[in-house]
């Protein structure tokens, strides 16, 4: 690189050495995180020697261990069914023409990013407290469904950006060689919207994985998802049980969001 | 489709007519689920919260369905319970004047430190702007819990940073951090930081920086090129940033819980509360709604914000 | 046989309502390589997208040997297009872009391979059938698109500026490539492009388009010698307009007199004034320098520019605006005219159009 040592036009005095801090200050707490998950010591600050311990405890810990699963399946099914819903609302957005109401549509899809969650999850709360009343039912899906709710505009939103970014004439002349809408569909435009369906589903399953507010109004008795678990937690004496958990599902989160960010990037 | 006034149309608008109502079937089948699914799990409960918020409380949390304006009274008011005078609510007052305070204060402090690091990466070469850009994202995208847990464990009493400060001897008893307003600050700004660097640097890296040359041309100083031609063109990012960072931390519920503990209530813990010992069920159906309403009135100011600095490059 | 009635489109409503054909009327016959020409805006691509079925008309009726086109959904017409940016699927071979129609037919996998090999042969890409869209070049995508479109063997071939993305010469080259593909398969073309030359090039006829409506429509000598309106003179090749009066009018003969006061025949266009001034058009390769004293049109040589292929004389005439004369060079004739020479312009009887406006 060719750069201009006597005056770099780009270059504010101090501005880099925020940004470096910033991005120490963005990783630093969630580093020592880490690092003391694999602390031998009871306490979480002092650092007594690497061990696994905290990681088996948790794998054996029984309430951890349902808290994940219900977490897992929770989070694959909200992201699936938000999904699905998501890839007809966004071609109904896009690949049709303007229509009367296609702005409340919009503002309904995106009304979870609007709303504060609590007041969601205080709506929630009250309504699902009069269906449990009527029906007795106080099974997981009340959250699956609650979760899908606010996962759509999250698998929206990519869908449709990858909708609107594609060759509106490969569909035509699909259409033109005699493929049916149905065909057009299956053969053209869902191979080309795969990535786009991909980032929308995983982002909606890390949502729905580090969802707290609304898992805690809507749940009933017993039906701890990882986070609310561990909200409870904190109220307790802090071991590095949590930290152990906690890097367990970061790098989840990381995982699934790397893969995001490649997928969604577009193609060069 | 009523019959038109020609008594033969031609057939080819009926033609047109025949696939418009094709397409408009198509489309309600290709909305339903969605919106079947967010009208019953995010928008239609909305209305039982106001509905709830104009009921009277039942005595263990619910509702008695009898109308009553007391909820909404009891946001701003209260009537002294011996003398019977009306006066203003100072707990709840305090509590909303708290989450605006903190919430612009965290605003402040992101955009302090979120400017600067978007400028920073937006004058990356190209190449690598996407993998500082990754950086920031990967933050945003891990559970908040655990990024306030992280805080937490930094600066509470037993935490890293007291334990440094005691190693080093510069102090003898650890500071209390935990459950202060300072806290709730590092804690939301640390949270929400990422929501200010996107939109900014969204903005700036469409900036064209043959401008600051032209300004540095026309002998501005480096304070003066950043004053009046990176700021006012980085305008519409620091306005949608300083939104994003604004309107969670005003309904922030998991961090003030975390951090804040009980004496450092934020309107989000004020409104649970409501459901569990307080249990004041229409108190917290109106308090969610006047948060939702103050929430919305951002949002319009934004929109009307960025709409002006839009017309206003047009026209 | 393609009959296209009445055809009218209008885009929007109301205030900003926008009429993209305005009734269009034209028959295209059976093997015809037909061409819509005009500049862009006029409304050719609507009119090609009518046919394919994207575009529902506001009126009219489109039918293909008799049969209501309109009624038919897009995937039920027996045309297929050859899209501007040729809208190769890129997920899928060249093979499989151009089997994809005949699979959607449902044609046995036998006969889809045996169609697509005769295919890739027939456009001379064999050797690249596996290759993603993405790893062949222009030129070789321009034929994956023609193939694709030609191998459910469609009654209507339509064509959408298929060559504006192609460099000149490879320009050329499809030219010739596409009259040949036209011949060889018998399938009536139908081609939209704004070069003239191109339509000049291939057709068989050529409809001539402005703002919605057709202009004129006849074989390219017809619309190159005997351009029936100003538009078309004006949009086709370079034209000399003169003031004239017409004379008297038979048919096609035309009697008029020349601003200078010389008559002459002239061919008159179908429908246009009966008597009174008229404008006259003339190819500039169609008229001729005379001596002084000569010619028709007497005048000053203002300009002579040099083409290589030709050369340009302009003349200022007397009774006013300026002519222009193009001559072939050649090696053996030197020109020895210069600027301020007194000529006159001369042209055959004949030659002359009389413009309908």
């Amino acid at each position: 690189m060719a750069r201009r040592r006597g005056f770099d036009v780009t270059r504010l005095p101090g501005f880099a050495t925020i940004a470096i801090l910033c991005f120490v200050l963005l990783y630093a707490p969630i580093v020592l995180l880490v690092i003391f998950s694999f602390n031998e010591s009871v306490s979480v600050s002092e650092w007594q020697g690497l061990s696994l311990r905290w990681y088996r405890s948790a794998l054996e810990n029984e309430q951890v261990q349902a808290a994940t699963v219900r977490s897992v399946v929770i989070a694959s099914a909200a992201s699936l069914i938000a999904t699905a819903a998501a890839v007809g609302a966004a071609l109904a957005t896009t690949r049709t023409r303007p229509w009367r109401g296609q702005t409340l549509a919009f503002a309904l899809v995106n009304q979870p990013l609007m709303v504060p969650e609590v007041v969601t999850a205080v709506a929630l709360l009250f309504f699902f407290s009069m269906i449990k009343v009527a029906t007795g039912y106080t099974g997981l899906w009340y959250l699956i469904v609650a979760h899908a709710a606010f996962c759509i505009p999250f698998a929206y939103l990519p869908v449709r950006a990858r909708l609107q970014g594609m060759d509106l004439t490969l569909e035509q002349a699909a259409a033109d060689l005699y493929a049916t809408p149905w065909q057009v569909f299956r053969r053209v435009t869902l191979p080309q919207l795969w990535p786009g369906i991909l980032a929308g589903a995983m982002l909606a399953f890390v949502i729905s994985l580090d969802d707290v507010v609304i898992t805690e109004f809507v749940k009933s008795a017993g039906q701890d998802t990882l986070p609310t678990y561990m909200l409870g937690q904190l109220r307790r004496a802090v071991t590095p049980e949590i930290n152990a958990i906690s890097t367990a599902l970061l790098v989840v989160s990381v995982v699934l969001v790397m893969a995001f960010f490649f997928l969604s990037r577009p193609r060069t | 489709m009523a019959g038109t006034a020609s008594a033969r149309p031609a057939p080819a608008r009926d033609l047109a007519a025949a696939r418009r109502r094709e397409e408009r079937r198509t489309r309600a089948l290709l909305l339903a689920p969605a919106m079947a699914i967010l009208i019953f799990a995010a928008s239609g409960p909305l209305l039982i919260v106001l509905a709830y918020s104009f009921l009277t409380p039942g005595d263990y949390g619910g509702v008695v369905w009898e109308f009553s304006l007391k909820a909404w009274f009891n946001v701003f008011a209260e009537r002294d319970f011996f003398t019977g005078e009306i006066e203003l609510a100072d707990a709840h007052l305090s509590i909303f004047w708290r989450s605006i305070k903190l919430s612009a204060m965290t605003t402040a402090l992101c955009l302090l430190i979120g400017f600067p690091t978007a400028y920073f990466i937006a004058t990356r070469p190209r190449k690598t702007r996407d993998f500082w850009m990754l950086l920031v994202i990967i933050p945003f995208w891990t559970n908040l819990l655990i990024r306030t847990f992280a805080i937490m464990e930094l600066i509470r009493n037993e935490g890293t940073v007291n334990s440094f400060l005691i190693w080093t001897g510069l102090i003898d008893t650890p500071i209390q951090m935990m459950f202060t307003e300072f806290a709730l600050l590092v804690g939301m700004a640390y949270v929400y930081l990422p929501l200010m660097i996107l939109p900014v640097y969204a903005a700036l890296e469409r900036f064209d920086f043959r401008l600051v040359e032209a300004g540095y041309d026309l002998y501005a100083g480096r304070w003066q090129v950043l004053r009046r031609i990176v700021l006012p063109l980085a305008k519409p990012g620091v306005v949608a940033g300083s939104i994003l960072v604004f309107v969670p931390c005003l309904g922030a519920y998991v961090t003030p819980r975390v951090l804040g503990g009980g004496k450092n209530m934020m309107l989000g813990n004020f409104i649970e509360l409501q459901f569990g010992q307080g249990r004041n069920w229409p108190l917290g159906a109106a308090l969610a709604l006047t948060l939702l309403v103050i929430v919305m009135a951002a949002l319009i100011v934004y929109v009307r914000a960025v709409g002006r600095e839009e017309g206003g490059r047009h026209g | 046989m393609i009959e296209i009635d009445r055809v009218t489109k209008v885009f929007g409503a109301g205030a900003e309502a926008f009429r993209a054909l305005d009734a269009v009327n034209v028959t295209i016959r059976q093997n015809e390589f037909f061409t819509l020409l005009g500049p862009s805006g006029c409304g050719k691509t609507t009119l090609l997208r009518v046919m394919a079925g994207f575009v529902d008309p506001t009126e009219g009726a489109v039918t293909l040997e008799g049969d209501d086109l309109l009624r038919l959904a897009p995937y039920e017409r027996p045309v297929n297009t050859v899209f501007q940016s040729y809208a190769l699927f890129p997920h899928m071979t060249v093979a499989e872009n151009i089997g994809f129609g005949l699979e959607m037919q449902g044609r046995p996998r036998d006969e889809v391979r045996r169609t697509v090999g005769e295919m890739l042969e027939l456009v001379r890409m064999s050797e690249l059938a596996d290759r993603r869209t993405s790893e062949i070049s222009g030129g070789q995508q321009q034929r994956v698109a023609l193939a694709r479109a030609l191998a459910p063997r469609p009654r209507v071939l339509l064509l959408d500026e298929p060559l504006s993305a192609l460099d000149f010469k490879l320009r050329k080259d499809m030219q010739l490539e596409l009259k040949r593909l036209q011949s060889e398969t018998g399938i009536t073309f139908i081609f939209v492009t704004h070069d003239q030359e191109e339509a000049l090039t291939m057709s068989d006829r050529i409809a001539v388009m402005n703002e919605g409506a057709i202009r004129q429509i006849g074989s390219p000598r017809d619309i190159y010698d005997h351009p029936a309106e100003r538009f078309v003179a004006d949009f086709i090749g370079d034209t000399n307009f003169l003031e004239a009066e017409l004379l008297s009018k038979e048919e096609a003969r035309a009697e008029v007199r020349l601003a200078s006061g010389a008559a002459v025949t002239a061919r008159a266009a179908e429908g246009g004034a009966e008597a009174g001034a008229v404008t006259l058009a003339i190819r500039p390769e169609h008229a001729d320098l005379a001596p002084e004293g000569e010619g028709l049109l007497p005048g000053r040589l203002s300009d002579v520019v040099y083409f290589g292929t030709d050369t340009h004389f302009h003349v200022d005439l007397d009774a006013g605006g300026r002519f222009v004369v193009r001559r072939q060079n050649t090696p053996d004739r030197a020109e020895a005219r210069a600027p301020g020479e007194r000529v006159a312009v001369r042209f055959g009887a004949r030659v002359g159009q009389v413009l309908r406006d």
